[in-house]
């Protein structure tokens, strides 16, 4: 109790949580002037969410990927670094999930795991190139990050096309049913939404993101690194190879979550132009949730809810979805601009103080 | 006779943090043309109270007068208006931009749309010449001295038309030429009417030029005092509370073996250039040797080649008979090397981590702390509180990050860190810069304890009454190279001066 209060009273805490409601509240002003019904919009969006067993699931769903994506950018931001790239780190791992999930047989449960391991890895290789360019080459992370977005995508057209083609598609052919990590039973309990052994493994990739960044000497060295390069090189760490382990980690996030997609809800990969996005929401995530384990599980849970719930609004109240991602956008524009913000909260300080004086 | 009047007046200030309390109670005024010093140890409230003028922090309690009027100072904007103007430690200037361009950012003098560089040249120019600050208003910060900056912060607040400027610890990070130099300075702007507070912790600065001194001691002012029926002795006692010695006692040296030799070094600074440009000498266990010199003539290139942390391109490094030419920082000091660097906000601390989390910094990865990978928590806090208690460290708390702490105790932080680390050889770069008379005599004792230890001691000072008093031999460097080796009983301030300015010992000059 007495650490939340604590909690409560620093400012970093309040600028989400205020940033949160301006976006609401604008989002509402913007309904109004379009002549929509702002609350029946909101109470259309929230009862999507909750409406059935099914909607939980599949809002649920939709989170997972959202905080695989938020932790493997906020991961390298605390180690000062800007991993844009999560998109292709996503579509490496969805690649290395599907080759195995489709072209090798194993038993089941080992097929699933080593599917896993190998989309991690192949998602892990791939954000520490960008590390290593970075630290051999000086190559700018944004730069590189978004070059290998685009390598990535056609790398996996490339495999698809020759390996693994469904004739008369533009998908791959599906995965082996030994591979796949959904959860039939709970799947059924929710009524079919896609549930899947990754909301688990979520919870211990969060936990574990916690423990890594606070508890263990090489969360306490990427926390140096992000803070003060000079003072880690002169505490005498390898801040080249502190680089590489941040973004293998980083990208192996990244690939988790296309291991998941693919082996847990669409159990293909389709032939697409573009990535997903999730990577980019990713660094809307991270900046809500300020890089830290929880605040990047509430603000996932938060849009994740929020672009389920979307799909609800335009049923309900027949708001264009567009408007819930102006909402989201005026959300991340204040946590991004905590200057405007803090104006706020200051002024709001001295008015309760003059009050009480 | 007319009093000058009052420009600025506190009226009892009290600013707390949380339960920290970093002033109380102060009451201060400050006279039109007058030069006045603060002077207070470390952690004192020095710099809080003058944030507090600057609209930097907000008062707990107590008001703030400017010109008679009582004001509500919100905002460092809100100060420039009124006419107040702050030169911080470290500078915020924009390195690549001109000095004009520095001086106008946010104020933009426009004609059209256009910025009018040209007028804003001119005045600058002209505050220049009429204040003798000798500043070229396009010269590129970067390639002007730390000296030739900090009178660009000065000009900044004049062009916005400041008549009290503050100066947080000027001088502690100017060359004593500069030094001289600013103080002249100073004593012109105050002759001109402008109003001056200055925070040192040099006594000799506070005699040069203050007319009065204010000395603060945990938070509560001790006593204004006329500067000229005053004396150092006075001003000192006053400000620790107890007396205090100026000259560190210490019994003669006694050398043993070397313990770091350094053969015909050759490194290049970040220009290209040998900056350490085929140096040879040694430092010899039981022994402190002081390094002279102005300030970039490659003593920061020497210690970072010393260090592990910049390349060696020719020579050797020997440290008790381990060659440490181009090895990491790392293994460096595990060799036996400790350092105290000459930044410490740059390399010395890393600002947002705790106290224990800097105890750590150059130790965290060993068994004691780090078990599997697991830090043990426990074992950082009763290390910070080791130091802490050992060091007579003050801070607001042991989990808040070390950006909160102040300057003389943030380095006495390092100073405890390092020295723990039971070195072979301790590099002791500008160890007392910042600190208050009582930690500079504190530190001084702790540099000749490790050498009655038998450990070998490099001490880079740019400050020649330092060396004098704690050196037991002196290598003068210039240009990267050394010009001269004395003794501190040999020589004069005199001597070494001319060999600073590259005068070869002997009198041929270079
Ligand atoms: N932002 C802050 N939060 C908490 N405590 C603070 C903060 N800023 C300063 N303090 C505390 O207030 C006290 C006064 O600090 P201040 O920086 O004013 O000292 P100072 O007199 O300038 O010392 P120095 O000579 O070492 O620079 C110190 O105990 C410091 O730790
Ligand atoms: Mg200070």
């Amino acid at each position: 109790m007495n650490n939340l209060k604590r909690l409560l009273r620093q400012e970093s805490v309040w600028i989400p949580i205020i940033s949160i409601v301006i976006g609401i509240v604008i989002g509402a002003i913007v309904m109004l002037i379009g002549g929509y019904d702002p609350l029946l919009a909101y109470s259309s969006l929230v009862q999507k969410i909750f409406g059935s067993v099914y909607d939980v699931g599949e809002t649920l769903r939709q989170i997972v990927p959202l905080i695989l994506a938020g932790l493997a950018v906020a991961i390298a931001f605390r180690g000062g670094m800007f991993n844009i790239g999560v998109e292709g780190q996503i579509v490496m791992g969805s690649l290395g999930a599907l080759m195995v999930g489709n072209m090798i047989d194993l038993p089941p449960i080992i097929h699933g795991i080593v599917a896993i391991i190998v989309g991690a890895l192949f998602g892990g290789i791939w954000g520490a190139l960008v590390a290593i360019f970075k630290v051999k080459r000086g190559l700018n992370e944004v730069i590189s990050c978004i070059m290998l977005n685009w390598i990535a995508l056609y790398i996996s057209h490339i495999t698809i096309k020759a390996f693994m083609a469904e004739a008369g598609t533009s998908r791959s052919q599906m995965i082996h049913d030994s591979a796949s990590i959904q959860i039939q039973w709970l799947s059924d309990l929710f009524n079919g939404a896609r549930i899947h052994w990754g909301f688990f493994i979520v919870i211990f990739i969060l936990i574990g993101y916690y423990y890594y960044m606070n508890r263990t000497k090489w969360g306490y060295e990427l926390r140096a690194v992000g803070y003060n390069k000079h003072a880690a090189e002169y505490a005498g760490m390898n801040v080249s190879s502190i680089a590489i382990r941040t973004f293998f980690i980083s990208g192996a996030i990244g690939g988790l979550i296309g291991t998941f997609e693919v082996l847990g809800v669409f159990k293909y990969m389709a032939i697409a132009a573009n990535t997903s996005g999730t990577g980019f929401d990713g660094i809307a995530v991270a900046l809500l949730g300020m890089n830290s384990a929880l605040g990047v599980f509430l603000s996932s849970t938060l849009f994740g809810a929020l672009y389920y719930g979307a799909q609800g609004m335009s049923f309900g109240a027949d708001v264009p979805p567009e408007v819930i991602k102006m909402v989201i956008s005026i959300i991340i524009f204040f946590a991004a601009a905590p200057g405007a913000i803090r104006m706020f909260i200051k002024m709001f300080k001295r008015k309760s103080k003059r009050e009480e004086g | 006779m007319a009093q000058p009047e009052t420009v600025l007046e506190l009226k009892g200030i009290t600013k707390r943090f949380g339960e920290v309390v970093a002033n109380e109670d102060i009451s201060f005024a400050l006279k039109k043309g007058e030069i006045h010093a603060l002077l207070g140890e470390n952690g004192a409230g020095k710099s809080t109270l003058m944030n507090i003028v600057f609209g930097l922090y907000q008062p707990t309690e107590g008001s703030i007068w400017v010109n008679g009027q009582e004001v509500l100072m919100d905002t460092p904007n809100r100060a420039i208006d009124l006419g107040i103007g702050m030169v911080h430690q470290h500078f915020k200037l924009v390195q690549p931009f001109t000095v004009t361009e520095n001086i106008i950012l946010g104020m933009e003098p426009k004609s059209g749309l256009r910025t009018d560089l040209k007028s804003a040249s001119s005045k600058i120019r002209q505050l220049s010449e009429q204040y003798g600050l000798n500043v070229d208003p396009s010269a590129k910060i970067e390639n002007i001295s730390v000296g030739m900056q900090q009178r660009v912060e000065i000009l900044k607040t004049l062009y916005r038309g400041a008549d009290i400027v503050i100066l947080d610890e000027p001088t502690a990070v100017l060359t004593p030429q500069e030094i001289t130099e600013l103080l002249a300075i100073m004593k012109r702007l105050a002759s001109e009417g402008k109003s001056i507070i200055i925070i040192t912790h040099k006594l000799k600065e506070i005699m040069e030029v203050a007319d009065t001194c204010t000395i603060i001691r945990r938070g509560r002012v001790i006593d204004s005092v006329v500067v000229k029926d005053s004396s150092p002795r006075e001003l000192a006692e006053k400000m620790v509370g107890r007396e205090v010695r100026f000259k560190t006692d210490k019994s003669a040296a006694d050398p043993k073996q070397p313990i770091l030799s350094v053969k015909d070094l050759k490194v290049r600074g970040d220009n290209g250039q040998m900056a350490v440009d085929g140096l040879s000498f040694q430092v010899r266990a039981g022994e402190i040797v002081g390094v002279a010199g102005v300030d970039g003539n490659g003593q920061a290139e020497l210690i970072e080649a010393l260090t592990g942390m910049r390349r060696v391109e020719e020579g050797e490094i020997d440290l008790d008979g381990v060659n440490v030419v181009n090895k990491t920082p790392r293994v460096v000091g595990q060799s036996g090397m400790s350092h105290i660097p000459q930044d410490r906000h740059k390399h010395g601390l890393v600002l947002d981590f705790t106290v224990p989390e800097n105890a750590i910094l150059q130790t965290y990865y060993k068994p004691e702390l780090t078990k599997g990978g697991l830090m043990d928590h426990n074992a950082a806090v009763s290390l910070a509180e080791k130091y802490v208690k050992s060091f007579d460290i003050r801070i607001p708390g042991l989990d808040v990050p070390v950006r909160a702490m102040s300057g003389g105790n943030q380095q006495k932080l390092i100073i405890a860190r390092e020295i723990d680390r039971r070195p072979k050889v301790l590099i002791a770069a500008q160890p007392t810069r910042g600190l208050d008379v009582g930690a500079i005599e504190f530190v001084h004792k702790e540099l000749i304890a490790e050498r009655n230890n038998g450990k070998g001691v490099l001490l880079v000072s740019f400050e020649l009454e330092e060396i004098m008093n704690v050196a037991d031999r002196i290598i003068v460097l210039f240009n990267g190279q050394i010009v001269g080796e004395t003794y501190p009983d040999q020589t004069n301030d005199q001597e070494l001066g001319l060999m600073m300015a590259g005068r070869r010992q002997g009198g041929d000059s270079n």
